[in-house]
């Protein structure tokens, strides 16, 4: 049954009848009566933030940390172009958000109206999907639409965008259960012969590695706890990529660590060695590969993808299946057991002891100080203290982000939340936040690099204001530590550009905001400074003094193969700039 | 390589399936993808070309089913077997898409394109171009003194060959609609 209400309401109304319970958002001229209802009503949570990218970062932590979609409204022009580098940033790493924006009167579109930019026309790459509705008629089917394809098949951002007069206007509301279900019903089953072959090859492999993704995230804790039960049932072991970080728990036997540019060694040496690679939900992006021509050359590569255009994009497969993990893997175990399977025991035993070889190389070693802090020690004191609280985690991008996912250990999905694909700084920060918003118990803590966080850091604001107790963890090297790297590795050490001059006192930029902040730059003083900040009843920022110009190892530079590891001993044992060549040096 | 082996044809989307996945040479398809006729639909599939650097050697959209709102584009297009199967699953994900159909392997198909030739000249030109245009059935549709328009139907090829042959007898100006593609039989 149809209601006649004005578009405004409808919106929020549509929101509601998805399970809407916050939406992040700044107001301003084009979506004043969407406002207007807002204020008019309490089941819906409103965060205002302090710039648009942030209310997208916010409602990527939202989504990442419940599974639920998460939502944005934002104005015309400047509000919707702003948001573009969290559309985009969602984009890249399938994360579902429904992202509302004002627009100028239908009557004003194209006449280079105040605050009026092509929202749509710009959002199109950035999106799953987006529309303009023009008739308030059709807004609140378009709301549920939007909820439906941004939240199945492979996951992303849209975006709806609504013109002020549609707002204003009268026009009849649907229900979710009214709308007919639309064409867009992407397949989530895999292909049972398929599935058969893999079981097979499961049975037959000797050298097999379980290559996981952030789809196993994104199908849900289910297809995590299936993935643990794989790994149990077969004893294959398990690499994850940055985005996978949870999906299998650190603490598993089968546990390898991250692969990839700087993942572990002995998951990088698994991975080039194996002759049964099992891609669950990832798609072999570039700092995963390496270079191409060597990735794993003697391997059979399975690709599970719920998207059929990550099949065969990068590295062609020998069997591909287009499902959702979570089923998949359904299907696989069940085959697996009435089959009554076994793996090849023998060559199983034999390969584990190859990896045990490797993981003896320790590549994850440092050279330890007393004097000056290594972000890594500090990441380890950061995992040792942390470990047994209800803890979620988001990083900015760069070397604190690698050494974060090489230092801290996810026992469960959603639990760790970070610009993967896009590599966007200034994410962290509000992405912390909006999992603060969705936990508001749990302890939240953005592990930060000093030049990523100062790109969102009016957000601190936001979190002052909705009281929510986000830790910031900056690990400070008054650098841009991976451009500095970088440059070290490629350009003769002419850091160009790469140190952060000026930077602000922390701590009192911490109490401007109205929150805590201590520095800590002795490795005595660390776990005292660490533990203050888990006590502290409200927002902390923890600027801890690191050493300048500590690199991130291991690290496949640049145009390598995975077998071509740079470890930590041996830079100081050879000249570092030489470990890139020209050919790789084109490569970001 | 391993010794797991895989069969050929181990599934339906199996790499092995496909026709020299190693193969550098570029070949041209052409692809046949409904869509809705909604706003911005066109601009998605030509945005995506372009985005991830794919090749459009011509484009033809219009609506075919005014009662379901539906479009159908004919793409021609060029790339390695491996990019044309690419092309194919990113243009099929777009959501307003129905369906994808690359007629050059799902053939034989048949191609049309239409176009619209401007040869102006006098005397003996005059009669060539005309005793030419009989024998690739182009049509007269428009006449002055000093010049014709002509309009012809065929595969691009042949109006490809119908412009070299006017060119010299004075062609001026020449429009083309882009290649219509239906697969033939039923």
């Amino acid at each position: 049954m149809s209601r006649t209400m004005t578009g405004a309401r409808m919106v929020v109304e549509a929101l509601r009848d998805q399970g809407v319970d916050t939406v992040f958002g700044y107001p301003g001229g084009a979506v004043l009566p969407i406002y207007d209802e807002i204020f008019q009503q309490n089941q819906i949570q409103h965060i205002l933030v302090r710039h648009e990218q942030g209310a997208v970062h916010m409602a990527e932590g939202y989504a990442r940390s419940t599974g639920k979609p998460g939502v944005v409204l934002v104005t015309s022009g400047p509000g919707a172009t702003n948001a573009v580098t969290g559309l985009t940033d969602a984009l890249l790493d399938s994360i579902p958000l429904v992202v509302l924006s004002g627009q100028v009167p239908t009557f004003m579109i194209g006449t280079d109206g105040f605050q009026e930019a092509d929202t749509v026309g710009i959002t199109r790459p950035c999106t799953k999907h987006n529309w303009l509705v023009k008739e308030t008629d059709r807004l609140s089917e378009t709301i549920h639409r939007a909820f439906h394809i941004a939240t199945s098949g492979r996951p992303g951002p849209v975006l709806i965008d609504i013109p002020k007069d549609v707002q204003f206007a009268e026009g009849a509301y649907v229900g979710p259960e009214d709308v007919a279900p639309g064409r867009y019903q992407p397949e989530r089953h895999g292909d049972s012969v398929a599935v058969e072959k893999l079981v097979e090859l499961i049975e037959r492999a000797e050298r097999p590695v379980l290559y996981t993704g952030g789809g196993v995230i994104n199908s849900g804790p289910e297809a995590s706890r299936l993935l643990t039960e794989l790994a149990d049932a077969t004893g294959f072991p398990v690499t994850s990529t940055l985005m996978g970080l949870g999906a299998y728990p650190a603490s598993g036997k089968s546990w390898l660590g991250m692969l990839g540019m700087h993942g572990l060694y002995e998951a990088n040496m698994a991975m080039h060695g194996c002759d049964l690679m099992i891609n669950l939900g990832a798609r072999f992006d570039d700092r995963i590969t390496g270079r191409i021509a060597d990735f794993s050359p003697g391997s059979i590569k399975a690709h599970v993808d719920i998207d059929p255009s990550s099949i065969n994009k990068v590295i062609r497969c020998h069997l591909p299946i287009v499902g959702d993990v979570g089923d998949v893997l359904t299907a696989v175990l069940a085959l697996w057991k009435s089959r009554g399977s076994r793996t090849n025991g023998a060559a199983l035993a034999d390969w584990w002891r190859q990896i045990d070889g490797w993981k003896a190389r320790k590549c994850l070693s440092y050279r330890r100080s007393d004097t000056v802090i290594k972000p890594q020690h500090a990441l380890e004191r950061l995992e040792a203290l942390t470990r047994d609280h209800d803890r979620y985690i988001t990083t900015e991008v760069g070397q604190h982000q690698m050494w974060a996912a090489q230092f801290l250990h996810f026992e469960g999905p959603n639990r760790w939340m970070t610009s993967g694909g896009l590599g966007t700084m200034g994410y962290g920060l509000p992405a912390s936040v909006g999992v603060q918003v969705a936990h508001p118990d749990a302890l939240v803590i953005n592990v930060a690099g000093d030049a990523s966080w100062l790109m969102n850091m009016q957000e601190m604001g936001t979190a002052v204001q909705f009281r929510a107790p986000v830790k910031q963890f900056i690990l400070n090297n008054e650098r841009l530590g991976m451009v500095r790297q970088w440059q070290q590795l490629l350009h003769g050490e002419r850091y160009s550009q790469s140190w952060s001059e000026s930077l602000p006192d922390f701590v009192k930029l911490a109490e401007a905001f109205g929150c805590r902040g201590r520095q800590v730059s002795d490795p005595a003083e660390l776990d005292d400074a660490i533990r203050e900040m888990i006590e502290y009843d409200g927002p902390f920022i923890l600027d801890v003094l690191v050493e300048k110009h500590e690199n991130c190892l291991p690290m496949i530079p640049s145009g390598k193969p995975h077998n071509e590891m740079l470890l930590g001993d041996q830079e100081a044992a050879e000249d570092i700039g030489s470990a890139i060549q020209d050919d790789g040096a084109v490569l970001v | 390589m391993s010794n797991l082996k895989l069969s050929q044809g181990a599934s339906s989307h199996s790499a092995y399936d496909l026709r020299d996945p190693n193969a550098q040479a570029e070949e041209r398809h052409t692809l046949a993808v409904i869509v809705d006729n909604e706003a911005g639909v066109l601009a998605r599939v030509i945005g995506l070309f372009s985005g991830r650097g794919y090749n459009i050697d011509s484009l033809t959209v219009a609506e075919i089913d005014h009662a379901g709102h539906r479009s159908r584009i004919t793409i021609v297009t060029r790339g390695t077997p491996a990019v044309i199967e690419q092309i194919k699953a990113q243009v099929g994900r777009i959501v307003p898409v129905h369906s994808v159909n690359d007629l050059t392997v799902e053939g034989p198909s048949v191609e049309r394109e239409l176009g619209l030739f401007k040869v102006r000249g006098t005397g003996d030109k005059r009669v060539e171009a005309l005793r030419i245009a009989d024998i690739y059935r182009a049509k007269v549709v428009d006449s002055t003194l000093e010049s014709f328009v002509f309009e012809i139907t065929g595969a691009p090829e042949k109006l490809d060959a119908f412009a070299d042959m006017m060119r010299p007898l004075g062609l001026c100006d020449l429009a083309r609609t882009g290649v219509a593609a239906l697969v033939r039989g039923n």
